[in-house]
């Protein structure tokens, strides 16, 4: 029995799911960009592990630009999140429904 | 054989980590939780020849990303309690039917067009050096590598102009006009 590139995939789609569980369930904002993170994280996986089926450095250097892209996220989300904790003293996503129609 | 037990040990801690940082009141263990996570991931990325990868994973996620998710969570503080009075009816229950559905039509796709054996492309030793990496990195894909270059400088400077120019000074103009 040997790891096959079907584990690895079965593997990071359980995962996304359960980052977007998280991103539909949980309240904190904070949170709930830890639940993206693991889902591009997942998805990386998937990239990593199709690209080593298929001998193709392309996966990795494609992960590579999903970190990048995942780190300016973070930076300007965060950079957000306390914009918004420094005016209405909450990171709870139901307390900023200002705008709900 | 020892791939398997790699694997099934990691995917087992990484599933744990991911179900504490779910679940977790504190956002402090929620942290952790993915942590453990990113860990693992780079066990993956190792146990896949993805060398460089899993170096980048530790320094960028491990590191940088998860130290400021951590200032970010004392500076807004770990004492806030999580309100999980549930202003959607049965939203608990409909999560987990879409993120159960999701995770099942993603299998359930990836069975119709699954990625079949290495000896079909005849290429299974692949190497992911820092060498291998930055041939394609710098030679296939360098506009596409400059741009992250003007992503990044772009949202450093947002971040900085959101802490320059962020809603502390327009509150406090709103309180003295309120006063």
């Amino acid at each position: 029995m040997t790891v096959t590139v079907a584990w690895y995939m079965v593997f990071a789609a359980v995962l996304f799911s359960m980052g977007a569980a998280g991103v539909l369930l949980r309240r904190n904002a904070l949170v709930m960009f830890m639940s993206i993170e693991l889902m591009l994280n997942s998805v990386n996986l998937t990239f990593v592990a199709a690209g080593s089926e298929m001998g193709l450095i392309e996966g990795q250097v494609a992960a590579l630009f999903v970190m990048v892209v995942a780190a300016a996220e973070v930076t300007v989300g965060l950079a957000i999140l306390v914009a918004v904790f420094r005016r209405r003293s909450t990171a709870n996503v139901d307390a900023l429904s200002e705008l709900k129609g | 054989m020892t791939e398997v037990i790699l694997f099934g040990l990691f995917a087992a801690v990484a599933l744990a980590g991911a179900v504490v940082m779910l679940t977790a009141r504190n956002p402090v263990y929620s942290a952790m939780g993915l942590l453990v996570v990113m860990l693992s991931m780079s066990v993956f990325y190792v146990m896949l020849n993805a060398h460089f990868v899993a170096a980048v994973q530790l320094l960028v996620y491990a590191g940088a990303v998860m130290t400021l998710f951590l200032f970010v969570i004392m500076m807004i503080g770990v004492d806030t309690k999580e309100d999980n009075a549930e202003t959607i009816p049965f939203q608990r229950w409909i999560t987990f039917v879409v993120a159960g559905g999701l995770a099942a039509v993603i299998i359930l796709a990836g069975r119709q067009a699954w990625i079949t054996g290495s000896e079909a492309f005849g290429t299974p030793d692949l190497n992911g050096t820092i060498e291998n990496v930055a041939d394609s990195l710098f030679g296939n894909w360098t506009i596409a590598f400059l741009s992250t270059v003007f992503l990044l400088t772009i949202a450093a400077l947002g971040t900085i102009a959101l802490a320059l120019f962020g809603p502390t000074a327009v509150g406090s103009a709103e309180t003295e006009e309120g006063a």
